[in-house]
């Protein structure tokens, strides 16, 4: 919304320099988990687009995730697509479904709570269907095939670990500057209006239903190439784990924390969450206590929804100053 | 003021689980003319904006605005159509800007953004919101909030502009104020405006025509001078009910 | 013959599902909170009742009022000490707070008990009625009826008590309820500790019919939302309904098509609901 101060704008180049030298000096480790960290901040700006700028929460963002994943896959494997004619089948596939979601859900007055089930319920729909679907592996999984390639190949993402990484900061970068492009257009100001009051909205002549519809389709769209990347990352698909209920809930919970329907939420919501999981590994690897990981992350997550309710990046571009003031 | 009104209301009728709530209203607003809907409470003027800006479907009769028929259209068909509306309970835009808020509504007009934050600074400006046209909406008083649901229709360059009661709550100068900046405003651009209101000094100072409603029907219309006398009026609503600020 | 045992199995597990989901509908209706860590509250009660069992060889059924006052306790504590201050929050900070806590629930069940299965053994699992042709398994039966009874006191609570016409009052009217001189944080903890105390039971019922182990948490919070937004949530009546109607469509599906897609029609039946009637079966328009 408002800019960046020249303290921002600094603290921003820096951090993008940061990020682009990095694997430069970093162990195979380290790039590892910046990958993990840049899916998160992917996913999470894809799904901030319908939650955090159109305020409809999704709890179901894994299903486009999935969609976009099976898509890439299937048609390299069947077909012999290359990934990136794929990754745009899969957008092309989750806009559809997210747009079905939502015209459905919007066209019969479902919103909030009851919008938020309805997307977990049609995402786990899907992956017990897909668990059935023979064409894509059913529950036996989708694999991709493994080239020993001593070269990057960018073209059909089979490569090393720091191109997966340089790509996906790419994408990243995109999306990021795709949201601050939307949010500055009239559509960014009609989908602030509804998340703000859908009645008020709709009296400045809004058309509030085709713009939800527009966010769910672009977001799912979004969220559906990272998943084609993903799969080329992974290189094996389970239906159980693309389309699991816990991804949806790890795209949303990197956001929120960072701070929802803010611009930068998502990327500093990756790296404390990310970071975290892997502290509480290391912390706790020697242990061989089931459970106490997960249950450190479980105390994190409500300190930070204790102490910082609205988000991470609110107070910490107020601690900063690293936006513009607002008079 | 050109010969045909610039809306038109005919017969509109509207029920609720049995109560009759507008009742074959008939009535019409000129070419930047100021018309007050008056009437004690739950006599059908809220309902009637609503119909009028498409929240509500009539269940017969006829809105026309400009020579075009706009019954039964959505809120932001109506909109699009010339209809500005306020809200008697405020909904403002809580985490945007005040200038934000008034952009919405000026991007109804335009997609340039630089045009929709020139055009809306003008709006802030003429409604005195200017100084505060980067706070949050949300910390905006009353008073303030009810000026920017005002703005906020207005920006989207309405024909008629229907004000649901934008003066309640707000103190004696206040009022004045609003009142001075409402009468500017049909003079200088040419907007039409309808608006319910409970002020009394407001209504008699800013209206050229007021209709007075009574469960649901229309039971009175006149110049301020012409209703302040109806007999009718003075039985069944001044008359219970001296109204604040006097007549 | 085999297919109305499978109906009548259904519809006996059904009931437990429904006092499981009465307690998510219950807190929805009254404190307008989902409570995404229903599940795993039921799983605790689940842990709860196998301690109980381990420790002292004791029925499940017999420790179930004790299980069911520590989940009293427990949720009037979560409400009063935590949820309470997020009430008037948006939806996705109140969700990520019922995260945290589901996280740490099924965390410290992990630590504590390890990731396998667990389960009560019963000397009378196998035993079964016949009544007119149809078989009735005696645990089912057990259970069901326990459902039932919770069900009813649960009803007489809020019909005859005090404190329960004053949550019902809140529920309506939480304004007034205040203006009267009700003491809103009280109920709200009471009725929170009344939607855990549901799920305490049902979570003994339960385990007399399955095996219990951390990560089924997550199923039973779906299963619970599917129930009440098929019944419409905040009805009483509509828990129980859509308790029985996706028991029954669950043992039917599970047999007539293939086990692993009878929570695919679950969801089905879920996604057909909201989009024909939003407000569910016996919701409210």
């Amino acid at each position: 919304m408002s800019g960046l101060s020249p303290r921002g704008a600094a603290a921003l180049g820096l951090f993008l320099a940061a990020m682009l030298v990095l694997p430069l000096f970093a162990n195979a480790y380290i790039v590892s988990v910046l990958v993990v960290v840049l899916f998160a901040a992917y996913f999470g700006q894809s799904w901030n687009i319908m939650t955090g700028f159109t305020g409809q929460l999704s709890l179901g963002h894994a299903l486009y995730v999935g969609l976009g994943a099976y898509t890439a896959a299937a048609l390299f494997v069947h077909w012999g697509l290359l990934p990136w004619v794929g990754m745009i089948a899969g957008m092309a596939v989750a806009a559809v479904a997210g747009g079905l979601i939502a015209a459905l859900s919007f066209r019969f007055r479902v919103g909030g709570v009851y919008f938020a089930l309805l997307t977990i319920a049609f995402s786990e729909f899907t992956r017990i269907l897909f668990g059935h679907f023979k064409w894509v592996g059913a529950t036996e999984g989708l694999f991709l095939p493994v080239s020993n390639l001593t070269h990057d190949d960018p073209l059909r993402l089979r490569g090393s670990p720091t191109m997966f990484y340089y790509l996906l900061l790419a994408m990243s970068l995109a999306v990021l500057g795709l949201s601050h492009l939307l949010l500055n257009r009239r559509i960014g100001y009609y989908w602030q209006a509804i998340r703000e009051n859908e009645e008020a909205a709709a009296s400045l002549g809004i058309n509030v239903f085709r713009c939800k519809v527009l966010a769910m389709a672009l977001s799912a769209a979004l969220t559906a190439a990272g998943g084609g990347f993903l799969a080329f990352y992974d290189n094996n698909l389970y239906p159980d784990t693309a389309f699991a209920i816990g991804r949806s809930i790890e795209i949303i919970t990197a956001p929120i924390i960072g701070g929802l329907g803010t611009l930068f939420g998502p990327i500093l919501g990756a790296f404390l969450l990310t970071t975290l999981g892997e502290t509480m590994t290391s912390l706790t690897s020697g242990l061989e206590i089931a459970g106490l990981k997960q249950w450190l992350y479980g105390a994190a997550l409500l300190a930070i929804v204790a102490l910082q309710p609205a988000g991470l990046w609110p107070w910490l571009r107020r601690l900063l100053r690293l936006e513009e003031r607002r008079r | 003021m050109s010969a045909a009104p610039l809306l038109e209301v005919q017969g509109l009728a509207k029920r609720f689980r049995g109560l009759q709530a507008v009742d074959g209203v008939s009535f019409a607003v000129p070419r930047g003319g100021i018309v007050a809907l008056i009437g004690p409470n739950g006599a059908g003027k809220t309902t009637t904006f609503n119909l009028i800006a498409g929240v509500i479907v009539p269940d017969s009769g006829s809105v026309r605005l400009d020579g075009v028929d706009i019954t039964g259209l959505r809120p932001d068909q109506a909109c699009r159509a010339g209809i500005g509306r306020t809200f008697q309970l405020v909904k403002p835009f809580a985490g945007l800007s005040v200038l934000q808020n008034v952009m919405v509504g000026a991007l109804r007009a335009t997609s340039d953004m630089g045009a929709a934050r020139e055009a809306s600074w003008a709006i802030l400006e003429r409604l005195g919101l200017a100084d505060k046209a980067e706070s949050a909406a949300s910390s905006l008083t009353l008073a303030e909030r009810k000026r920017l649901e005002t703005a906020r229709a207005l920006a989207t360059r309405p024909k008629i502009l229907l004000l649901d009661e934008v003066m309640a709550g707000l103190r004696p100068t206040e009022i004045d104020q609003m009142v001075r900046a409402f009468a500017d405003l049909a003079r200088e651009t040419g907007v039409a405006i309808l608006l319910t209101e409970h002020v009394m000094r407001a209504v008699m100072a800013l209206s050229h025509h007021i209709i007075v409603l009574h469960h649901g029907q229309k039971i009175c219309e006149g110049t301020p001078e012409e209703v302040a006398r109806d007999p009718q009026v003075l039985e069944c609503y001044l008359g219970h009910a001296p109204a604040a600020g006097g007549t | 013959m085999l297919f109305l045992n499978i109906i009548v199995a259904g519809l006996l597990t059904g009931a437990v599902y429904g006092l499981m989901a009465l307690g998510l509908s219950v807190i929805f209706g009254v404190i307008r909170v989902v409570n995404f860590a229903h599940g795993e509250m039921m799983v605790l009660a689940m842990y709860g009742a196998y301690v109980a069992n381990a420790a002292t060889g004791l029925d499940p059924l017999l420790t179930l009022p004790l299980v069911t006052l520590a989940l009293f306790l427990f949720g009037y504590a979560l409400q009063r000490g935590l949820i309470n201050r997020y009430i008037a929050r948006p939806e996705h900070e109140q969700f990520l707070l019922l995260l945290a806590v589901a996280t740490i629930i099924t965390a410290s069940l992990l630590m504590g008990f390890g990731p396998d299965a667990r389960n009560v053994q019963l000397d009378y699992a196998y035993d079964s009625y016949q009544v007119g042709g149809v078989l009735l398994d005696k645990v089912r039966v057990l259970a069901a009826g326990g459902a039932v009874v919770g069900a009813a006191a649960l009803w007489g609570f809020f019909r005859f008590t005090r404190t329960g016409k004053a949550i019902r009052a809140c529920a309506d009217n939480q304004v007034g309820a205040q203006v009267v001189g009700l003491d809103v944080k009280r109920l709200y903890a009471v009725t929170f500790g009344l939607g855990a105390a549901c799920v305490g039971a049902a979570g003994c019922l339960m385990l007399l019919l399955v095996d219990v182990q951390p990560y089924i948490a997550t199923d039973y919070t779906l299963l619970a939302f599917i129930i009440v937004i098929l019944g419409g949530l905040g009805s009483m009546p509509g828990a129980l309904l859509g308790g029985i109607l996706v028991g029954v469509s669950e043992a039917v599906s599970g047999f007539v098509i293939e086990p692993s897609f009878k929570s695919a029609f679950s969801f089905a039946l879920l996604i057909l609901v909201l989009l024909v009637r939003p407000q569910g079966l016996l919701g409210r328009a």
